[in-house]
């Protein structure tokens, strides 16, 4: 076990390549999403407030239908809200987006079929004029960074669910950004290598000093990753509770034994039966 | 770190164990299962030829009604400068059809998907032009066209147009939408998507089309040959028609099919070198 002494929270290393350590990534002021169907206009987010520190690690935990992914995508400029004010790293999420601030890691993966895991690690450095920014990193040096060291060459048919997770985390990091969205991206994984890829998340995250937002339906990946849970809750979907995450850093997967650890996924449990 | 982790090599060595025998056993069980692939087919049609060539002799059917297998292959090798005098022209034919009408149809799959108005105004009339046969287009095009190799080609390009325009379609639009989310994110422009995503998403569909197109283009320029045509296939196949001479349309008939076989094997072979990353997907 690699549980620490001392209870105080530390940042995460912050290497020179992100100088946006300091300051408020996002910031979100009374955010609302509706979408109107056939069946009538759905409220998926009501009156979202939310502040995220440069840096930190967020999780976003809530039952089917809470607006946990349409938070992310309005973060990311895939969604425009229907009301409310948000500025990401400072501007409007669209200016973040072209300046390929934000990186995200969809649920099955998303990588194309017809480009080996090399082809699909470059693919943001081809498009969208993403070949000449200071921030952009070495493709091959980043599929070692997340153990795909060898596997340059294999079509994703070739590779396990895991390892094609492991690629569109590379390809989410080639742009260097300084938000990383990511959207139950271990949700389909085996409990094993899902434990395996948390851990080594936690790795990547000290090593780019990247914000991450990580949606999750799992209340102990949750609680492992986070240095807070934001708990939402459905229809309307709106913020429970912000739930701080006490357990000291870096994390190893046995402090998912520690008393704490225990008592932190019974709270959450419990906030979540309600929501 | 993970054993998936790691180098192929590396990660191989735990999974699996050294059983030379084992292996070579299940390399010959592979080889025998290819070669049964090959064979089987040829055995097939080796069998069936005999049990024509078997029935004919054993009935005592005669030539102008079904000629023997052996008449045919005679005929074959006797007028086999007439046979490919006639082939020339309808190869020619079905090739520039099924280039002419897969352009357009990928052209127009394209407009389709860039604007729906224009799928919206035009589908409809597409599929309206499919429903009329082809026996029933050929004299129209004939009377339009004249009687040379244009309305064989028209046909052609009409028999081949369908298939890949729904097909093309379809691959240019059912894109996985988390793949045009990423393509958002990283601020791609249109034609970004259309060519890094769309073309190469379309290509499955588009050659499963191919392969339709190009037996059918034959089938087009044979049945145009057919209406006010002295030479190509069609025609020869009606001129022996008219002169009892079934040997002559039997072997006819076996040359075009040839024709369409190679045609066909040709896509499919381009299909295999252009789509490694779908093979064993592959219909």
């Amino acid at each position: 076990m690699t549980v620490q002494a001392t209870a105080v929270r530390q940042m995460p290393p912050t290497p020179a390549a992100a100088p946006q350590t300091a300051g408020t990534a996002i910031d979100c002021r009374g955010i609302t999403v509706r979408f109107t169907t056939e069946r009538g206009t759905v409220t998926a987010l009501q009156d979202v407030d939310l502040q995220v520190a440069a840096g930190s690690f967020i999780t976003l935990l809530g039952p089917s239908g809470c607006g946990k992914s349409t938070l992310l995508r309005v973060v990311a400029d895939l969604i425009e809200p229907t009301a409310g004010s948000l500025t990401v790293l400072g501007d409007k999420p669209s200016v973040a987006r072209e300046r390929r601030d934000i990186g995200f890691v969809f649920q099955d993966a998303a990588l194309l079929p017809w480009r080996t895991a090399l082809q699909n690690v470059t693919l943001p450095l081809e498009v969208g004029g993403g070949d000449k920014r200071p921030g952009n990193r070495d493709p091959r040096e980043l599929l070692a960074l997340v153990g795909l060291a060898g596997w340059e060459d294999a079509y994703p048919h070739e590779l396990s669910g895991g390892m094609r997770q492991r690629v569109a985390i590379a390809r989410a990091l080639v742009s260097g950004p300084k938000l990383l969205m990511m959207d139950e991206p271990f949700g389909a994984l085996d409990e094993i290598t899902r434990d395996r890829l948390n851990e080594e998340l936690l790795d990547v995250w000290a090593k780019t000093g990247v914000t991450i937002l990580f949606v999750t339906h799992s209340i102990y990946e949750a609680a492992f990753l986070g240095q807070q849970v934001l708990l939402l809750a459905a229809r309307p979907g709106r913020v429970r509770e912000l739930v701080p995450v006490t357990l000291p850093e870096p994390r190893r997967l046995p402090v998912r034994e520690t008393v704490e650890f225990v008592q932190l996924a019974g709270h959450l449990r419990r906030v979540l039966e309600t929501c | 770190m993970s054993d998936q982790a790691m180098a192929p090599g590396a990660g191989l060595a735990g999974a699996f164990t050294d059983d030379k025998a084992a292996q070579a056993r299940y390399l010959a069980h592979q080889r025998h299962l290819l070669w049964r692939k090959r064979i089987l087919p040829i055995v097939a049609i080796a069998g069936l030829i005999f049990l024509w060539w078997a029935s004919v002799e054993a009935f005592d059917i005669k030539p102008f009604i079904a000629p023997s297998p052996v008449a045919v292959v005679q005929t074959i090798i006797a007028k086999f400068g007439l046979l490919m005098t006639n082939l020339l022209p309808t190869a020619i034919e079905a090739i520039l059809g099924f280039i002419l009408g897969n352009v357009a149809a990928i052209l127009i799959a394209t407009a389709f998907v860039q604007k729906k108005t224009m799928e919206e105004a035009f589908f409809p009339v597409a599929v309206m032009i499919n429903t009329i046969p082809v026996v029933a287009k050929a004299p129209i095009l004939v009377l339009l066209l004249g009687n040379g190799m244009e309305p064989k080609i028209a046909i052609a390009a009409l028999i081949c147009f369908f298939p890949t325009l729904v097909n093309m379609t379809r691959g240019l639009r059912d894109v996985n939408p988390q793949a045009l989310e990423l393509m958002k994110v990283l601020s791609a422009s249109q034609s970004e998507i259309f060519f890094k995503i769309r073309v190469q998403n379309s290509l499955p569909y588009l050659f499963s089309a191919l392969k339709i197109a190009a037996s059918t283009a034959v089938i087009g320029a044979i049945v145009g040959e057919w209406i006010g045509s002295t030479n190509g296939i069609g025609a020869l196949i009606i001129q022996a028609t008219y002169n009892f001479d079934s040997p002559l349309l039997y072997a006819t008939i076996a040359v075009g099919s040839t024709f369409s076989a190679a045609f066909f094997g040709v896509i499919t072979y381009a299909e295999r070198r252009i789509l490694k990353w779908n093979v064993g997907r592959a219909v």
